[in-house]
């Protein structure tokens, strides 16, 4: 399919998606289909870093929390349309993203992703000592009941927002693993010196990928305020958006786009209905216990019991060169 | 600025009890991550395992909670023999340790988190012994027995580990897996053996890490992700896999933590670690003393 009629495929299955709900009308539909949502882009914001070279990121919390308080700095200081107010976050997020990746992209893969978790403990830290935005008590948003324009119903307008950027992100994504900028990628994961070696930008391309990743976790986060109305640090920088965000493209499959939908509209469905009906925290346990499950038996995920990504298909090319010994720090 | 002597006095010695503590939740990771390359994430996980382990046996049967840790250590080693075989299985001998097996740890984080939870429920809990509460006095310095126990403790498994592994045949074998598994396989020692045997170690000394740990303060389930920055920092500074090192950057760390603190407020001391991780990655990722 050419990318302008996947574009076109992709804005109709959401506006049936919006269609059917609407006619479901029902306001659970709205508030649980968001989170569903929010997590498609999450997971396949992660993906692009993650699944495509390699770089695994524990810091999804971060990027995440620091757009929602970005929303919530900003209705402090001026009115603004939400949309925007999401470029703001994505902004914000993409440069912390970019900041995180020049410090520690140069080393190992392993000290990046332990800086991400890091990243994400300070900035919950500053949250808790910044007052301005709410500190340690949290910062409640007033969400309006209907939009200013056009008098939709706000929950709906948040769910229409999220669906838009769900498909943004996944078109972005396809794009991306069609492109050059892929094979770049690409050759980064299966081996970074080679890649290096043949002329491949690769610091270059690393930045750019965990720039774009942080910043479409940031604009997932932006509008949170305004869904939960009360904002605290430590809801905020949970770490059950760092493990369902790594757990649901590795459980769905991350060598392409299709593996992070899948995952997430599979784990975040069910802890929808397994929330309501068993227990938060028997949910997360079933969440780790799973990708624990799907490292070790089905490292190419549920795509990959399709064919898609398995290493002997993909592009009908083998490896050419020997895998070189990783580089040491 | 108006800082009094005594109160920088007591600081830097409570930070340097605190090195000393930190010293026992990093020297695993010293292991794992510096010796074996295995990125351990989960390993602050396994030290709450402990803290609760030492609790268990503290509210129910009345065990000093170090001497409890101390006898827990072989189920601690059996459970990381365990993990090991896994990740062998699974991701080393694939070749495909860096993403997958992040996860894998990353996994198991999560779900000694949940179990834990699940079990004990999210209240913190504290243990009991003589040394919890009485200090001694030098001067104006102060010296809390909770504070003191706990680094004699871990100087004391710190130094036992470094006799092990510099005197015995399996510990110089570590030491070379390190260095060369090649070379030791010519020497007709099986490298995979020697690295479980290594990663069991480092697992066995989250249990004594984790008794330590809740004698100086109350631990709940999530508190390890504290921890994670701080053993990371720690190993990292003190230059991977160097006994010496990683008692000496604990220290420091444990001081800087302890000024900050006491002048600025306890709320910052969790981005002192993480600042100082940072800083480590981006200025000098060989440690303090290079490699």
């Amino acid at each position: 399919m050419r990318g302008k009629h996947f574009l076109l495929a992709a804005v109709a299955v959401a506006a049936l998606v919006f269609g059917a709900a609407r006619l479901v009308n029902n306001g659970y539909v709205f508030f649980a289909g968001y989170v569903v949502l929010q997590y498609v882009v999450l997971a396949t914001a992660w993906n692009i870093l993650g699944g495509y070279t390699g770089y695994v990121n524990f810091g999804t919390a971060g990027f995440f929390a620091l757009a929602a308080y970005t929303t919530v700095a900003l209705e402090k200081l001026t009115p603004l349309p939400l949309p925007v107010v999401m470029l703001a976050g994505g902004l914000v997020s993409g440069l912390l993203g970019l900041g995180m990746g020049y410090l520690t992209l140069r080393l190992r893969g392993a000290f990046f992703s332990i800086a991400t978790l890091a990243m994400a403990v300070v900035a919950q830290t500053f949250m808790v000592n910044w007052s301005f935005v709410g500190g340690s008590s949290g910062a409640f948003a007033i969400r309006p009941p209907r939009t200013a324009l056009f008098g939709i119903d706000y929950i709906q307008y948040l769910f229409l927002l999220m669906l838009g950027l769900a498909v943004l992100v996944i078109v972005v994504a396809r794009l991306i693993e069609r492109s050059r900028l892929g094979d770049g990628f690409a050759a980064i994961r299966d081996d970074e010196l080679a890649a290096e070696a043949s002329g491949v930008p690769t610091l270059r391309l690393k930045l750019l990928a965990t720039a774009l990743s942080g910043a479409f976790m940031g604009m997932a986060g932006a509008p949170l305020p305004y869904y939960v109305t009360y904002l605290d640090p430590p809801s905020a920088f949970s770490l059950a958006y760092a493990a369902n965000t790594i757990a649901m493209p590795l459980i769905g499959g991350t060598a392409s786009w299709p593996g992070p939908l899948v995952g997430a509209l599979l784990i975040a469905t069910m802890q929808q209905v397994a929330t309501v009906t068993i227990s938060s925290a028997v949910n997360l346990l079933i969440v780790g216990l799973m990708l624990v499950a799907f490292v070790i038996a089905a490292p190419y995920g549920i795509i990959g019991w399709f064919g898609i990504g398995r290493p002997d298909r993909r592009r009908g090319r083998k490896r050419a060169v020997p895998k070189l010994r990783e580089r040491d720090a | 600025m108006d800082i009094s002597f005594s109160l920088l006095g007591n600081a830097i010695v409570s930070g340097l009890l605190l090195g000393g503590f930190y010293a026992a939740v990093t020297i695993g990771i010293s292991i794992s991550f510096g010796m074996l390359d295995i990125v351990n994430i989960a390993h602050p996980a396994f030290i709450i395992l402990g803290s609760y382990g030492a609790y268990f046996a503290n509210s129910q049967l009345g065990v000093d909670p170090i001497v409890a840790s101390l006898v827990l250590t072989p189920a601690f080693y059996l459970l990381g023999a365990g993990i090991y075989e896994v990740y062998h299985r699974s991701f080393e001998r694939r070749g495909d340790a860096s993403m997958r097996g992040l996860a894998f740890f990353f996994g198991l984080l999560f779900i000694t988190e949940v179990v834990l939870v699940l079990v004990f429920g999210v209240d913190y809990r504290l243990v009991r012994a003589i040394y919890i509460g009485p200090s001694l006095h030098f001067g104006e310095i102060e010296v809390p027995l909770r504070l003191l126990v706990p680094a004699v403790a871990s100087l004391a498994m710190i130094g036992g580990l470094y006799l092990f592994l510099s005197r015995s045949f399996i510990g110089r074998a570590i030491q070379a897996v390190a260095q060369d598994q090649g070379a030791l396989r010519l020497m007709a020692a099986d490298p995979v053996r020697i690295k479980r045997i290594a990663f069991a170690l480092s697992i066995a000394t989250a249990s004594v890490g984790g008794a330590i740990l809740i004698v100086i303060q109350p631990v709940e389930p999530s508190l390890g992700r504290e921890y994670i920055g701080r053993v990371f920092a720690i190993a990292v500074l003190g230059g991977l896999g160097s006994f010496a090192g990683t008692v000496v950057a604990a220290m420091v760390l444990g001081i800087m933590e302890s000024l900050t603190a006491t002048f600025y407020g306890p709320s910052w001391s969790p981005a002192v670690a993480f600042g100082f991780l940072l800083l480590a990655l981006a200025v000098k990722p060989s440690g303090m003393f290079g490699r």
